[in-house]
């Protein structure tokens, strides 16, 4: 017996009302890649509550080199959301065995505190080699989990300059330093790096050297602010003494006021999309498929006044515009 | 006329034990001292070691298994009941939870007539290798390590004949360190422990001398018994050097390795486990030939250690074995054998210089401290662990009776109606927790409540825990309060579980690839890549076999979750629902399976994943393992399945079945 599928719109209605076990089975759709199932997850998907996934909810991304502290963090950040009575779902990136395709999905150890609690829902998930430190997955997971959590929280692996990848789909990203070491400051300054919108430098514990780095990197950022005109923040916190969480905390909230202060919010969250799409074609059919599609601009402008749609069924309408044009 | 000839002092011979209470605890301990046993070595059960009381959720189906349970000072009043502690030596395996022990075992030497100052024997008190192996940790490792200090710079200056901790390199090996690995750590954590009590100001420099004289450590010995001499003349050598060098100790007698001893016993088989008696004799050899490195103390395990708990006769049989070799033998009579030998030299040089460097490398990395909490020495021990069950698996390292020589004849010791084994009353743990309660409804509340707000107060201030402790101890304080008034202070931690190492040329063998494209092939079929949460449910740390199976797993194509030990069922079932698993591998070696199993399976039925196909491995006895089937359990692996490949392909196939796809075979 193969797994049957499920009927989409129960499937969405359970999730939207946070049925944990409905959403567990809604992520396994969405990583389920035989045909029937890619039609059953788009369907689902276009089912979700509208309202939800254009507005509701904060999507972060949390990223930065492995042994910063993003998981521990992120265990942190739980426990502060909790107690702001906000509901949390974490989908934590993994890299895979370049040799077994196999992978150890070790994050939610880090985040163990919250064990027990039903309003906490993890889902790890190896990058399988593709898309950069992230997963081809996330953006259509992260969905699924803002149709019934306040909170959605990506980590990914640190793969160096990409590790900003990230920011790309998610609300706001906020960058995990690593005390004492120098590689983002570079990055930052060379441009290499897309500036996060939170920067924290996590291990104050350890006092010195957090402290130099966190005073480094207020120099590097200076008052430049993103393409957007927000100014990112640089923040120290311990996720080991449980320090300067709460700063974290609302630093993140503020920047999602920002964007809906600004009215940018269902917009920024469109563009996640249209990044997801670009991507996932540039992945697929590398350049050669998105010049068939008229090059990047073009595309970009194309997929912000689209219509919005579920990503499933609007990457298979990308797709089956590039691959005629192959023939 | 013959001279009567003059014979060195015998070792202090023991036996670790302690199991359902204390009462019966007391009463083993007596028959072992009447059976000319010089010492006591208590075993602890899960609960007390890692500070909980008897009745505690995560208690359940631990209590009195593995060990006594002490839950107060009535419990250690009994446990020690008609044995004078001013005259006995006691060595208590306790690590987390040290402070605490030590306290209930003053206070009720106290309350026999004995003085501290009267006291002799050993607490463990080595936390940093629990996060590498035993694992009874309970707090962050700066924590513990201010828990450890605490003990020794006490006891230092109020029991001065005890032995404040004994740094342990035995668990290393049992985690499958090899020589080299246990020296380097073991050292390391030495210095670890010798610069937090030196920079904690609670000694002077005059003490210092003293402290270094009081340290003594737990020493492994394996079947290659030469090299495990070798092993013990580097430990003397290094420890002379590193107290003299890094901490000016002056006196030679105060810089002498002192250690003790429990033989190896991850060598030891299930399968024709009479072999293990040879082992265990040939290991005792390796710590007591040389003179100069000859242990201070010997406990053996028994010939059924890989099957289960021993019972009073296979523990007598493991006694005699040291009285045949003390008592019979000419052993004593003689100087060091291997003094002037050069080829004993060339080795013991090849392990210092080894073990150096590796020392170099965990203070490059900013000391121990750091080097487990970053999982580097995990991911070494677990790195070496691998090498040996792949060796194990392809014949090079070979084990009689495991992986050559097979055939055997039906054994007459573990035909009897017990199988061979101990089995705890399955009633001690209800008893307990009754006396527990009854305790507690003697006992005065509002001293009970002043205690441990003085604990708290003691904690945050930084000032020593112990004379708190103690008055915690006469007040009536309970384990598990000690235990949570600190865990609100100091935190509780999760240690790294070495898990990530890079894939070795196993994984890249034709048999790993044939695997490999058949759970991918698999994942196809089912739409997504295969999932399998590796779970320890319980109390129990023992996590060699769990991540060996989540590398093997990962290695072969299947994407793992693996949180590490000490997990509720609740949170296995939650996990396993939140992941989206295919399949569920527990691991047990405890002797809780029978409660884990039922408290999993419950857990499962409620998250609405009752067709989750669940598999066990561990210390499961063959009856158990029928029951276990039956309540729905689709495999049961022991110690004699060292088929790793086999194992995989198995779970593969479990995982077709439960979605109705015929079995692959796998060339
Ligand atoms: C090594 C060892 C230790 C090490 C553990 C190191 C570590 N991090 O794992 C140390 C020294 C720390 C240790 C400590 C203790 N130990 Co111990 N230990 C053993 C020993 C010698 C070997 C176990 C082992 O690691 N084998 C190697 C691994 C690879 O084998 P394995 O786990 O059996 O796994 C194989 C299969 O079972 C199967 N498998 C296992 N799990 C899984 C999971 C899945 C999903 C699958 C598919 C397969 C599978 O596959 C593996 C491949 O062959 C056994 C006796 C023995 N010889 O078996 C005692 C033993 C398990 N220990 C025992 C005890 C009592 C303890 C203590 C509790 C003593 C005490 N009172 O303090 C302590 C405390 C530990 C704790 N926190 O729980 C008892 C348990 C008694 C019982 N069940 O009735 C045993 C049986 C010894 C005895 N006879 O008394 N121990
Ligand atoms: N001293 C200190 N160590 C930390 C802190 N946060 C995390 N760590 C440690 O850093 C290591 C990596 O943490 P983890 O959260 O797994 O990092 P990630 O790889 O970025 O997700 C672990 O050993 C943590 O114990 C902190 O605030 N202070
Ligand atoms: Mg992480």
């Amino acid at each position: 017996m193969i797994p049957a599928l499920p009927d989409p719109m129960v499937l969405a209605s359970a999730v939207s009302t946070r049925d944990r076990l409905a959403l567990a089975q809604a992520l396994n759709l969405l990583d389920d890649r035989r045909p029937a199932a890619r039609q059953c997850a788009a369907a689902f998907l276009d089912a979700l509550p509208v309202e939800k996934l254009d507005a509701g909810g904060h999507l972060i991304g949390i990223t930065g080199p492995p042994g910063a502290g993003k998981s521990s963090l992120t265990a942190a950040l739980i426990q502060v959301w909790r107690r702001r009575g906000l509901k949390v779902a974490i989908l934590a990136v993994d890299p895979s065995s370049p040799i077994s395709g196999g992978a150890l999905l070790g994050d939610r150890l880090r985040m163990h505190a919250s064990g027990a609690d039903r309003e906490v829902f993890i889902r790890s998930l190896a990058c399988r080699g593709e898309f950069g430190g992230l997963s081809a997955e996330v953006w259509p997971m992260s969905l699924a989990m803002l149709a019934a959590f306040d909170i959605v929280l990506v980590e990914t692996v640190g793969v160096g300059q990409k590790e900003i990848d990230v920011s790309k789909m998610t609300d706001t990203t906020c960058f995990v330093a690593q005390p004492a070491s120098g590689d983002s400051i570079q990055f930052l300054k060379a441009g290499i790096m897309e500036i996060p919108h939170v920067i924290v430098v996590n291990k104050e514990d350890i006092g010195m050297a957090a402290r130099k780095t966190l005073s480094e990197l207020k120099t590097t950022l200076g008052r430049r602010t993103d393409a957007d005109g927000w100014h990112a923040p640089a923040l120290s916190a311990s996720a080991a003494l449980g320090s300067g969480i709460d700063a974290l905390a609302d630093a993140l909230d503020s920047h999602r006021h920002w964007l809906l202060e600004r009215g940018q919010f269902a917009a920024r969250r469109q563009r996640c999309q249209a990044e997801w799409l670009v991507k996932h074609l540039r992945e697929e059919f590398g350049r050669y498929g998105i010049n068939r599609l008229g090059g990047e601009n073009t595309l970009f402008a194309e997929l912000a006044s689209a219509p919005r749609r579920s990503p499933i069924a609007a990457y298979e309408d990308l797709r089956s515009r590039v691959i005629p044009n192959i023939q | 006329m013959t001279t009567p000839i003059k014979r060195d002092k015998p070792w202090l011979m023991r036996t670790y034990s302690g199991h359902s209470s204390a009462k019966a605890s007391n009463e083993l301990y007596r028959t072992n001292l009447s059976k000319g046993q010089t010492g006591l070595s208590v075993a602890f059960d899960l609960p007390t070691q890692t500070g909980y009381d008897s009745d505690h959720p995560l208690a359940r189906g631990e209590v009195g298994k593995v060990g006594v349970p002490i839950g107060h000072i009535g419990d250690m009043e009994t446990l020690f009941d008609q044995i004078p502690l001013g005259q006995m030596n006691t060595s208590m395996t306790i690590n987390a939870t040290a402070a605490w022990l030590l306290s209930l075992y003053v206070a009720a030497a106290e309350r026999q007539g004995a003085s501290p100052a009267q006291l002799q024997g050993t607490t463990q008190n080595d936390i940093l290798k629990e996060y590498l192996s035993r694992g009874t940790y309970i707090f962050p490792p700066q924590p513990s390590v201010r828990l450890i200090t605490d003990i020794i710079a006490y006891t230092v200056k109020n029991i001065p004949k005890w032995n404040p901790t004994n740094i342990c390199s035995y668990h290393l090996q049992e985690a499958g360190a090899t020589p080299t690995q246990e020296l380097a750590y073991a050292l390391s954590t030495a210095i670890a422990i010798l610069d937090a009590v030196r920079d904690s100001g609670q000694i002077g420099a005059e003490g210092f001398e003293q402290v270094a004289g009081r340290i003594s450590f737990f020493v492994n010995a394996g079947i290659r018994f030469i090299e495990e001499t070798c092993k013990m003349r580097a430990f003397g050598e290094m420890w002379d050097k590193l107290t003299q060098e890094r901490y000016g100790v002056q006196s030679e007698d105060m810089r002498r390795f002192r250690y003790g001893v429990q033989v190896n016993s991850l060598g030891l088989t299930e399968a024709q486990p009479e072999n293990n008696v040879q082992r265990i004799v040939l290991e005792m050899l390796g710590v007591s030939l040389s003179k100069k490195a000859r242990a201070r103390a010997i406990q053996l395990p028994a010939w059924n250690e890989a099957l289960g708990l021993p019972r009073p006769w296979d523990q007598q049989w493991a006694l005699r074995m040291q009285q045949v070799l003390v008592f019979e033998t000419d052993l004593l009579e003689y100087g060091d054998i291997f003094d002037g030998s050069p080829v004993i030299a060339a080795k013991v040089k090849a392990l210092v210089d080894g073990a150096t460097e590796e020392m170099a490398r965990v203070q490059e990395q900013g000391g121990m401290v750091q080097a487990i909490e970053s999982g580097y020495v995990k991911r070494q021990l677990v790195t070496s662990h691998t090498e040996r069950m792949r060796a194990i698996e392809h014949g090079s390292l070979k084990i009689i009776g495991l992986n050559c020589y097979t055939e055997t004849e039906q054994s007459p010791l573990t035909g009897g109606v017990d199988s061979g084994i101990m089995k705890v009353d399955p009633r001690a743990e209800r008893e307990q927790i009754e006396r527990l309660n009854a305790f507690r409804a003697q006992r005065n509340n509002a001293e009970v409540k002043a205690a441990l707000a003085n604990l708290a107060e003691t904690a945050r201030s930084g000032a020593n825990i112990m004379p708190a402790s103690i008055l915690c101890a006469h007040a009536g304080v309970t384990t598990g309060e000690w235990s949570q008034t600190l865990r609100d202070i100091f935190g509780e931690y999760r240690a790294p579980t070495g898990i990530d190492i890079p894939a070795n040329d196993d994984s890249r063998g034709a048999k790993a690839i044939s695997i490999r494209t058949e759970v991918i092939k698999t994942g196809e079929e089912l739409g997504r890549p295969l999932r399998l949460l590796i779970g320890k449910p319980g109390l129990d740390g023992h996590s060699n076999g769990a991540e060996q199976i989540a590398v093997k797993g990962r290695d072969v194509g299947f994407e793992i979750v693996y949180e590490g030990i000490r997990l509720t069922p609740e949170q296995i079932a939650k996990a396993a629902l939140e992941e989206g698993v295919h399949l569920i591998g527990l691991s047990v070696l405890s002797g809780s399976h029978v409660e884990m199993v039922e408290d999993v399976f419950n857990q499962l039925s409620q998250a609405g994943l009752k067709n989750l196909p669940v598999v066990i491995g561990g210390i499961i006895p063959e009856s158990d393992a029928k029951l276990l089937k039956e309540r729905g359990i689709s495999a049961v692996y022991t110690p004699k399945d060292i088929d790793m490949n086999g194992i995989m392909v198995d779970i593969l196939n479990l995982i077709r079945k439960a979605h109705d796809l015929q079995p692959v075979t796998v060339a």
